[in-house]
């Protein structure tokens, strides 16, 4: 192969370089991340916010009837 | 299993717009987004009705549909939240959304969008309950804290109501069988579909 024909297959292939797909799959790495309930504990709570006469168990069903009395703070006719 | 829903109450609104400056407040929501704003029809004329409108936490949400990263993801109690890393700002979720909840912020001097931002129903996101990343990304997460969302606490007509969707839909009952009137809840057929049975708020009231 002679130089010229050598020059040419390189032009060649730099310019086809443009012509490839990167994969554009989600991946692990681009993939939602997955979350924590509402009622688990978690290290970085501030629980100075927490609501007054509450503490956060990891009970789910504790959790749930919290937030079925806090809703009742919204009723106007039982207060 | 509680699921979280919202209904604003028309009869009761006054279009003081608490509940948009609790919400922007509350999660730190920069200039040029909205999560929460207040819709007035016949505006000035008697008889006009304001509703306040946010996400509405649709059971099947257009946004999560059309999304195509698969940002979004709805939690046990009937949020739908999303992933902000994940989110790449097309504005989809914008054109699929009958009620106008996502927006986008405004970055640098040629208005580059950013990444999608809307009401969380101040449950933050998929950071860590409570952190700073999840603060500073998504806002307040106030259902870890058993609490509800700042929009509906700090109504002050009770217009806006937040929280497990059996109770609110029966605060809401409560009123309109007392009131007689006001059954009718903008946005609830299209976010959470027909009534599977017969209600008493159906039939009309017997005074």
């Amino acid at each position: 192969m002679n130089a010229r024909a050598l020059g040419g297959t390189i032009v060649m292939a730099v310019a086809l370089v443009a012509c490839g797909e990167k994969p554009q799959t989600i991946d692990a790495s681009s993939a939602r991340k997955s979350d924590e309930p509402a009622w688990a504990v978690s290290n970085t709570a501030e629980p100075a916010f927490a609501a007054p006469g509450w503490k956060t168990t990891g009970d789910k069903a504790a959790w749930e009837q919290q937030i079925r009395q806090r809703g009742q703070a919204q009723n106007d006719y039982v207060r | 299993m509680a699921r979280m829903k919202f209904i604003c109450d028309a009869e009761r609104c006054i279009e003081c717009n608490g509940c948009v400056t609790a919400c922007k407040a509350e999660n730190n929501v920069p200039w040029g987004v909205n999560r929460r704003r207040v819709v007035t029809l016949n505006d000035g004329v008697v008889g006009e009705k304001s509703i306040s409108v946010a996400c509405m936490h649709c059971s099947d949400a257009p946004c999560m549909a059309v999304c195509p990263v698969n940002c979004f993801y709805r939690t046990d109690e009937g949020v739908v939240l999303h992933d902000k890393d994940v989110c790449i700002g097309c504005g989809y979720c914008s054109y699929a959304c009958p009620f106008g909840a996502p927006q986008f912020p405004s970055n640098g001097e040629f208005g580059l969008r950013g990444k999608m931002d809307k009401c969380t129903f101040c449950a933050g996101g998929p950071e860590a309950n409570g952190s700073e990343a999840e603060n500073a990304k998504y806002g307040r997460n106030r259902l870890a804290e058993g609490k509800l969302p700042a929009c509906a606490e700090m109504c002050s007509t009770k217009a806006l109501l937040g929280g497990d969707g059996d109770v609110v839909a029966e605060i809401f009952r409560t009123r309109v069988l007392n009131r007689g009137k006001g059954s009718e809840v903008w946005g609830w057929g299209t976010a959470y579909g027909k009534p599977t049975q017969t209600s008493a708020l159906t039939a009309p009231v017997k005074k």
